[in-house]
């Protein structure tokens, strides 16, 4: 059996990999704020994801409706975080040291 | 021949409208989305308690990222070895997929040897399911549940590819079953996409 797309170059993937890998430690030292680190971060995450996704997984040759299987979890996740975003910011909490927290009513 | 089996010998299965080659490369699509599902609520609770905590320390302080950057590079490169090895069975070179197939495992093997001792390390250092020195309680119960259902899913994968191993150096794998060899590829990659999140969200953010 012989795959019906053109080989991709994976050794040439495998490098973008361990460059952005790279990039993405380099980036938490970086002296800027850390909202900006943490787009950086997710961007290059989701761009090393998209990588994996798109030539070892060979959905860049797939039918588009696979991609849109494949992607369904990451729409579905993207919402959860905003369903949860009005815990984050009701209910502050620390562990550490339990006299200190809030006791105010909700 | 029973009417039953003339019936069913005569009606061709139908053909996977979105894979072609087989049902079970959609099936494990599906299973994998799935999954991913699993993964995604995770860190998504991961951020909402991460987040609404006012003691959470950073990860990049406790974690040690040297190692578990190594980690990501095995993952990265056994997922090389992976697709080689999909590659040998395609062009029927029962030789390659072996030698690729083992060292994808060996990846996977070392990747988990590494989760143990990053594990036991951070244990002797006071991380626990429970509580910790460094900050919220909860950022070692997250970390552990996070990382090792990651771990399991490796686990998983490693048995997973050497069953095929084994069928290999039995001979029974040929060129006919390169569809099942990517199957099992697929899912090794997921393990290593979920892994590159993992490290991002996890560790360094």
């Amino acid at each position: 059996m012989t795959p019906v797309h053109k080989q991709p170059n994976y050794i040439g993937v495998f490098w973008w990999l361990l460059a952005l890998t790279i990039i993405e430690i380099a980036v938490i030292y970086l002296p800027i704020a850390r909202l900006l680190i943490g787009i950086l971060l997710v961007g290059l995450a989701l761009s090393k994801a998209s990588l994996v996704a798109m030539y070892f997984m060979h959905l860049k040759f797939e039918a588009r409706t696979l991609g849109l299987i494949a992607m369904t979890p990451l729409v579905l996740c993207v919402l959860l975080v905003f369903a949860l975003l009005p815990d984050v910011s009701a209910t502050p909490h620390r562990t550490t040291k339990p006299s200190q927290v809030s006791t105010s009513p909700h | 021949m029973s009417q039953v089996a003339a019936i069913t010998t005569a009606v061709e299965p139908a053909e996977s409208p979105l894979t072609p080659e087989s049902w079970g490369k959609l099936g494990m699509w599906v299973f994998l989305a799935a999954d991913a599902m699993s993964f995604g609520a995770l860190l998504a609770g991961y951020g909402a308690l991460r987040y609404g905590s006012t003691d959470w320390p950073l990860p990049s302080s406790v974690l040690g990222i040297g190692l578990t950057a190594f980690m990501t590079f095995l993952l990265i490169s056994s997922s090389v070895t992976m697709v080689l090895a999909l590659v040998a069975i395609q062009r029927g070179d029962l030789r390659g997929l072996r030698t690729f197939l083992s060292l994808t495992i060996l990846g996977g093997l070392m990747f988990l040897g590494m989760q143990a001792y990053e594990w036991t390390h951070l244990i002797h250092r006071g991380l626990t399911l429970t509580g910790n020195p460094f900050g919220a309680a909860l950022f070692g119960t997250t970390f552990f549940i996070i990382t090792g259902f990651h771990g399991a899913h490796v686990t998983g994968g490693v048995i997973y590819l050497s069953c095929y191993l084994v069928r290999a150096l039995l001979g029974r794998v040929t060129q006919a079953n390169a569809n099942a060899i990517e199957i099992a590829a697929l899912y090794w990659h997921f393990v290593d996409l979920v892994w590159i999140l993992v490290f991002t969200f996890v560790y360094l953010l």
